[in-house]
């Protein structure tokens, strides 16, 4: 039991996707600039992940090894394609937001990596919590980035007003570069070097 | 794995396909009619935004039924369409973009006239009229062009002298969010209520300038703030208004318009 959990919770912080095993980048730079949008980012990939691995664990034991990877990809694409149908019918105004950044949850190297690393390696239900638990360390890294970028960038978070701008009578300046993309970037270094001072084991292979 | 048989690579691949395709069918199919409403609701929503009739979702679609009225506009004689003249042109699709793709529908422009980026521009376009006790109260009229990153698609409502503005509003966009995405700050958007778009001559005036409008200059009446932090966003906007209430938009139907209204006294 205590087994299965660590499957989930390991990849939270301690291996977690992004600032442990570095992948999965180039969407946390894209969608962080506000927090709605990377909330819904968050849950997307993750039942993409989850579901993914599930899968590609149940038929892991059929599938020849010369078409693995278009397997796995034919499973992710068809996973991304239903959470973007779903996100477009139940949060269309966020729909409008991701645009094209749902689509490319197949091209996350994040769900790639784990059900080739884990999926076909694992049984259905570790594979699973696997799959949760990195979608979930993604998404703490994509929200801690998108609270900060929100917060700090247009004064507001999740659209709500925290530290009032100057510009509609208030008293704070916003960063505008923490709107850029590339201050997802800084963020993510930053937060890299903290993980790894805290816990220096996380940076050695 | 001793699975690498043709025959059973196949087999696998076929399967997999299958499932996937069937998964992927059933969603798309099952939730088109809710996608569909969503779309369908959020294009008259933002039509009542810029009108400044907007109350609740919930009655989105009964006060769009109630007060507005569709009516297609030929650009280039300026003129209202009659609803079967609209029928005959085959004229039903109520977005800009599919309007401009359509090459029997819409002409390339040239350089000098393409001020919003646009590349094309429909021969037909759609307004709204919003009726209120029996007469059109005020018109509202689509615009788009290009911003930094994205075309940005829009609605500009004028009072029914057909020069004073009402609301204006984006209702697709991809400018950075905090930076150009502040086209969507209310206040900026409240901004534009009130100003004119021409002079007493029926000449274009209206501009969107760099900074903040001096409210005691003489054109301040025509000059929208510019949003700070987005100069390129800001003159995105300030050249597809100008387009569009210009002579390759709905600059010929507006004089036209003008005129009849008066000699209708």
């Amino acid at each position: 039991m205590a087994k299965l959990k660590s499957y989930l919770t390991n990849p939270i912080i301690s291996e977690n996707p992004v600032v442990v095993q570095i992948l999965g980048i180039c969407s946390a730079l894209a969608v962080t600039s506000k927090l709605e949008t990377a909330i819904v980012m968050a849950l997307a990939v993750t039942f993409v992940t989850a579901f993914a691995n599930f899968a590609v664990s149940i038929i892991r034991d059929r599938v020849p090894n010369s078409i693995r990877i278009i397997v796995e990809m034919t499973v992710i694409a068809s996973l991304v394609i239903i959470a973007d149908q779903l996100i477009k019918a139940f949060a269309y105004n966020v729909s409008k937001q991701l645009s094209v950044y749902v689509g490319l949850i197949i091209t996350n190297c994040i769900i790639m990596g784990r059900t080739e690393v884990f999926g076909l390696k694992n049984p259905p239900l570790p594979s699973f919590l696997d799959g949760m638990g990195n979608g979930l360390g993604y998404g703490l890294v994509l929200l801690t980035v998108a609270t900060i970028r929100e917060l700090f960038g247009s004064g507001k978070l999740l659209g709500w007003t925290i530290l009032p701008a100057k510009t509609e009578g208030g008293w704070y300046v916003p960063n505008g570069l923490l709107l850029l993309p590339a201050s997802a970037f800084f963020l993510i270094g930053l937060l890299l070097w903290g993980l790894r001072t805290w816990r220096p084991a996380t940076g050695k292979d | 794995m001793s699975s690498d048989s043709p025959r059973r690579t196949l087999r696998v691949a076929l399967g997999v396909c299958l499932v996937c395709s069937v998964l992927v069918s059933g969603a798309v199919v099952g939730l088109r009619n809710k996608q569909k409403s969503n779309q369908e609701l959020d294009r008259l929503k933002y039509i009542l935004i810029a009108a400044d009739l907007y109350t609740t979702d919930a009655e989105v679609i009964s006060t769009y039924r109630r007060a507005f009225q569709p009516v297609w506009v030929d650009l280039q004689q300026g003129r209202l369409l009659k609803p079967e003249e609209a029928a005959r042109l085959g004229l039903k699709d109520f977005d800009p973009k599919n309007l401009a793709r359509d090459a029997n529908l819409s002409r390339a422009l040239t350089t000098g006239e393409d001020l919003a980026k646009i590349l094309r521009r429909p021969n037909y376009m759609f307004i709204y009229q919003v009726i209120e006790n029996g007469q059109v109260s005020k018109i509202v009229l689509p615009v788009y062009g290009k911003g930094l990153w994205s075309t940005m698609y829009g609605l500009i409502a004028l009072d029914r002298d057909l020069t004073t503005i009402k609301g204006f509003v984006f209702y697709e966009h991809g400018e950075t969010p905090g930076l150009g995405g502040e086209v969507d700050n209310p206040r900026w958007r409240q901004s534009w209520v009130g100003k004119k778009a021409f002079d007493a001559e029926g000449n274009l005036r209206l501009s969107v300038i760099k900074g903040k409008v001096d409210p005691t200059a003489a054109e301040a009446n025509y000059q929208i703030d510019g949003l700070s932090g987005a100069t390129l966003t800001t003159r995105g906007v300030d050249q597809l208004v100008k387009f569009w209430l210009g002579r390759q938009g709905y600059g010929s139907l507006l004089d036209n318009l003008r005129g009849g209204m008066q000699s209708n006294g």
